[in-house]
């Protein structure tokens, strides 16, 4: 992150300023093409060889009325010729294609900041709509930042004219007139979005040239002396060698996917129904049809899951995908998958709720259903992803735990890890552990809940198996023969043993280390799922500062890796930050009886690095 | 079920599993469960190729009874399970066991997306309009003003007809028929098996416990001449003991009426039953009892794609078209930067 003020001191000279990272942020109208901005100007950050990490930020209407607070959409990247964990807390540049886009993001960009603004859309009704009842731009009230205020639209316009489109789609190219502009400014080549110009709309040859020709444009009005004084370079980081792309969240689990079917020999089946923000998984996984992936848009959750049950019984990886109100209506279905000890693999894209609660905003707060939320005593393996490109591995894992010991397994992600993305080391397949799956095809001494000694897990026995005919369903079965038992001593032995089998994949995880820090001190921060590059962050400016803290952050959520115990209990104090409001850090005094303390957020944004960095601060000295 | 495999000559028996069949004494679940084990060898489909799925209910208990594979599910969901088992294998021989409440209530959604891919599997659904495992309350398929436990001065639903629904759902076959009735139901049976898509079987099924009697006006032998007519593909619409009644349309308001054969001009009036022509199996399956008959049969059955095989087809075409997928490919698709 580029400390204070280094754009501001960019000010006085021509030359590039080099500096060790930025943050920018786009923020506009839905319909203004800020999420194609921000993806563009990320390419050419991750092409120019920097760490980034990106977020973006957008409304839960398709088009929101124009120029309204709610219909801002933001992305915000952050990228640095160091590692970058995050997308960055407050941006060091704002675009700003509006009143409203100005008002929503203005309180978080740095003092004296880099501003640029749209002056075309500054409007006396557009400055109405975003509250404003004088034009900002004339009143001093943005006299603290580095302002440069532009009427894109008009330069849009007069760059496109020879491209034939109508006014309003002409002046629809200006987002890549301000991306020519950023490009500018970070000096950053064109030739790949031109590329992506030409891929996209090739159907429209009239919208690619104006495309391309606004993107120019843009770029050769940073050549004009108003603007020649905010020319930066950002160096290429130092990250291990070896190939890298860009990747996501939502992108990253269904590639891990494909990988599982092709790491398992097993056809993948998906059932899933279109949700908010799960559904980019399903339509990654409906274009690998080649890979021997099927997917089934369902009828609604329920089915959803049940189709992946019916697919994992017939003996294909049966996955389902959703967010937790989709979650919330499978419960039965994954019990079911939990008494008849089938794999399953359940992903759920965390949203913020309760209900419908906020579709496009991330949360961790389904926790305790994917631990809890399901009738009887009903264990299941949850895991958790800690970064977009972590989704691909975690993928691999859950179907691993899932056919070896015949069981759902639950992955948590959310709207942050699902829509973020960072530079992602591909992976070498040939190294990739392969997932051996065993189908029983021996009848002697066979029945449906013979138990495997090491893993206790049943054979799994598919339809088609000649002489090994059963039948399972949601009613208890005996321990010994496998039919239906209403036997108390029976059902209790099977609670056990089901909640056994769920215990001893410890056996078979990665131990919890320590990410930054000490193996022992006054405080271990202890976090899981997406909260991770904040927290990692944020630690390691507390321990520059001389503070004895550590990061631990959890993966396996059920069980906990096996050292966990003895983990918490080489610190004097821990600190559990959680986007909810204290799931994780009840389990952990429940489960530890160690009295860790809670620092909930539960905003639908993702934690700053400085307010875990001041969490911290607070609590080492209270 | 198009696919009929020949297999080993088996009997009745090598359908029967070593669980006591626990239903009500008098039952008419048994009655469609030795229909079904004694139709499975004629099929000629072998016992590890056949999956029963059901859902929750007496009706639902059936896959325990079928030595074949069996998956007992939850409650309604037996069509989204058995539609993922074919998706697995499509090889497979799906049936799914459901009642009037699993598959009209708590399942309705999922039989009518079910029926209306026209997945390759066989519903068959006893309809014995009550809820008999809860011991006792009004169903879909209960007649308004149903007296039950949950339902004291008369249920105010109007209910749904089982084939009716099915056929708004373009199911590409739906048949009715009797739990007691051995030779039509192993007829239905034996076609459904044999129809390539979704096939529906309604069954009367009476439950002499919560619901005895229900269907007595036209299930009982000595009724069903009078109250019943069979329907079959490319013959008059003929019943009554002689025959001497038909079917026929109203012109003027496109409706049926009963026609006395006796009377003059009737043979050329009286329908002739087409499976393929939906408007007719809606209002056969649709007429008022006791001024028109139960209609019985193969009301409608059509040939369409189905859902498995087009599955398949998507999938050849697209590894035709990409070629099988690679994972290293995939990875290293679009944007990539090497660092040295």
């Amino acid at each position: 992150m580029a400390s204070a003020d280094p754009q501001a001191a960019a000010l006085d000279t021509k030359a590039a300023q080099i500096l060790p990272g930025a943050v920018v942020r786009f923020a506009g109208d839905s319909g203004d093409g800020m999420q194609v901005t921000g993806s563009q100007f990320t390419v050419a950050a991750a092409l120019a060889g920097n760490d980034l990490a990106t977020f973006p930020d957008f409304p839960a209407e398709i088009r929101a009325p124009a120029g309204t607070l709610y219909g801002v959409s933001g992305f915000q990247i952050n990228f640095a010729a160091r590692d970058v964990f995050t997308p960055g807390d407050r941006p060091d540049v704002l675009v700003a294609m509006n009143p409203a886009a100005l008002k929503t993001n203005l309180a978080d960009l740095k003092p004296r900041g880099l501003l640029i603004l749209n002056t075309s859309a500054f409007s006396k009704a557009n400055l109405k709509k975003a509250g404003y009842e004088v034009n900002p731009i004339e009143d001093h009230s943005l006299d603290g930042y580095a302002v440069v205020a532009i009427d894109i639209s008009k330069n849009t316009i007069a760059a496109v004219e020879e491209s034939g489109l109508n006014k309003k789609e002409a002046e629809r190219c200006k987002n890549f007139w301000t991306l020519g502009l950023m490009f500018w400014i970070y000096g950053r080549k064109l030739e790949p979005t031109i590329k992506w110009v030409e891929a996209k709309f090739g159907k429209r040859p009239d919208v690619v040239q104006a495309n391309i020709a606004a993107l120019k444009a843009g770029h050769a009005y940073g050549e004009t002396a108003e603007i020649s004084h905010y020319r930066y370079e950002v160096p290429p980081a130092t990250v291990a060698p070896g190939k890298y792309r860009n990747i996501g969240g939502n992108v990253a689990l269904a590639w891990g996917f494909v990988a599982a079917a092709e790491l398992s020999e097993r056809p993948v089946v998906l059932g899933a129904y279109p949700i908010t923000p799960a559904s980019d998984v399903l339509h990654e996984l409906s274009r690998f049809k080649h890979f021997g992936v099927t997917t089934i848009q369902a009828e609604d959750e329920i089915a959803a899951v049940c189709l992946a049950i019916g697919a994992s019984y017939a003996g294909a990886i049966g996955i389902t995908t959703s967010s937790g109100p989709g979650i919330a209506l499978k419960g039965e279905a994954i019990g079911l998958a939990i008494a008849t000890e089938l794999p399953l693999v359940v992903v759920n894209v965390q949203r913020g709720g309760p209900s419908t609660g906020l579709p496009t905003k991330t949360e961790q707060a389904d926790l305790f259903q994917a631990m809890y939320g399901r009738n009887g005593e009903a264990p299941l393996c949850v895991l958790a992803a800690a970064s977009p490109g972590d989704c691909f591995h975690i993928a691999l894992e859950a179907v691993r735990i899932a056919v070896k010991y015949m069981t759902p397994v639950m992955i948590l992600t959310d709207g942050y890890l699902a829509n973020g993305a960072e530079p992602w080391l591909i992976p070498d397949v040939a190294k990739l552990p392969r997932i051996p799956v065993h189908f029983r095809t021996d009848p002697e001494g066979f029945h449906p809940f013979l138990r495997d000694e090491e893993t206790l897990s049943r054979p799994w026995a598919i339809p088609g198996t000649p002489e090994l005919m059963h039948r399972i369903g949601g009613i208890e079965k005996n321990y010994h023969t496998g039919h239906i038992s209403y036997d108390p001593a029976n059902h209790e032995l099977m609670s056990k043993t089901r909640a056994g089998k769920i215990a001893k994949i410890a056996d078979d995880a990665p131990e919890l280390k320590i990410e930054v820090g000490d193996d022992s001190g006054k405080l271990l921060v202890l976090g899981w799922g997406s909260t991770y590059g904040a927290i990692r962050e944020a630690v390691s400016r507390c321990r520059e500062r001389g503070l004895s803290v550590s990061h631990a952050h959890l993966r396996y959520l059920n069980p906990f890796p096996k050292n966990l115990g003895e983990v918490l209990a080489r610190f004097e104090r821990v600190l559990v930050p959680e986007m909810n409001l204290g799931q994780l850090v009840k389990i952990i005094r429940a489960e530890f009886l160690v009295p860790a303390e809670s620092y909930p957020k539960i905003q639908g944004m993702p934690f700053r690095i400085e307010e875990i960095e001041e969490r911290i601060r607070h609590t080492m000295e209270s | 079920m198009s696919n009929v495999i020949s297999a080993p000559s088996l009997t009745k028996k090598d359908f029967e599993t070593d669980q006591d069949v626990r239903w009500c004494p008098g039952c008419g679940d048994y009655s469609i469960l030795a229909n079904v084990q004694k139709i499975m060898p004629e099929l000629g489909f072998p016992r590890e190729q056949t999956v029963f799925v059901s859902g929750i209910g007496c009706s639902s208990r059936f896959p325990y009874y079928m030595n074949t594979y069996g998956f007992h599910t939850i409650h309604g969901r037996a069509p989204a399970i058995a539609m993922g088992v074919k998706a697995a294998n499509p090889e497979l021989n799906v049936w799914i066991i459901t009642g009037d409440g699993d598959g009209l209530s708590i399942g309705g959604n999922h039989l009518m997306h079910c029926l209306r891919r026209n997945a390759d599997v066989n519903v068959i659904m006893f309809n014995n309009r009550i809820y008999g495992l809860t011991k006792g309350q009004y169903s879909p398929t209960s007649e308004t003003g149903k007296i039950t436990k949950s339902s004291p001065t008369g249920s105010v639903d109007f209910p749904v007809d089982p084939a009716t629904f099915a056929i708004g759902c373009s199911a590409s076959f739906v048949a009715r028929s009797i739990d007691v009735d051995a030779p039509h139901l192993s007829e239905m049976i034996k076609r459904s098996a044999k129809h390539a898509g979704a096939s529906f079987i309604e069954v009367y099924q009476n439950c002499n416990v919560f619901n005895d009697h229900a269907f007595d006006a036209f299930r009982e032998k000595a009724n069903r001449d009078e109250a019943t007519i069979r329907v079959e593909h490319g013959k008059p619409l003929l019943f009554g003991k002689d025959k001497d009644k038909g079917l026929a349309i109203e012109p003027r308001t496109m409706a049926l009426k009963v026609l006395d054969m006796a009377a003059p001009g009737a043979a050329e009036q009286v329908l002739l039953h087409d499976e393929a022509n939906p408007t007719l199996a809606y209002m056969l399956a649709r007429m008022p009892f006791p001024d028109f008959p139960v209609a019985l049969g193969v009301l409608y059955c059509v040939d369409k794609p189905t859902y498995d095989a087009t599955l398949i087809e998507q999938r050849v075409a697209a590894e035709t078209k990409l070629g099988h997928g690679k994972l290293t490919d995939l990875l290293n698709s679009g944007n990539t930067w090497t660092v040295s």
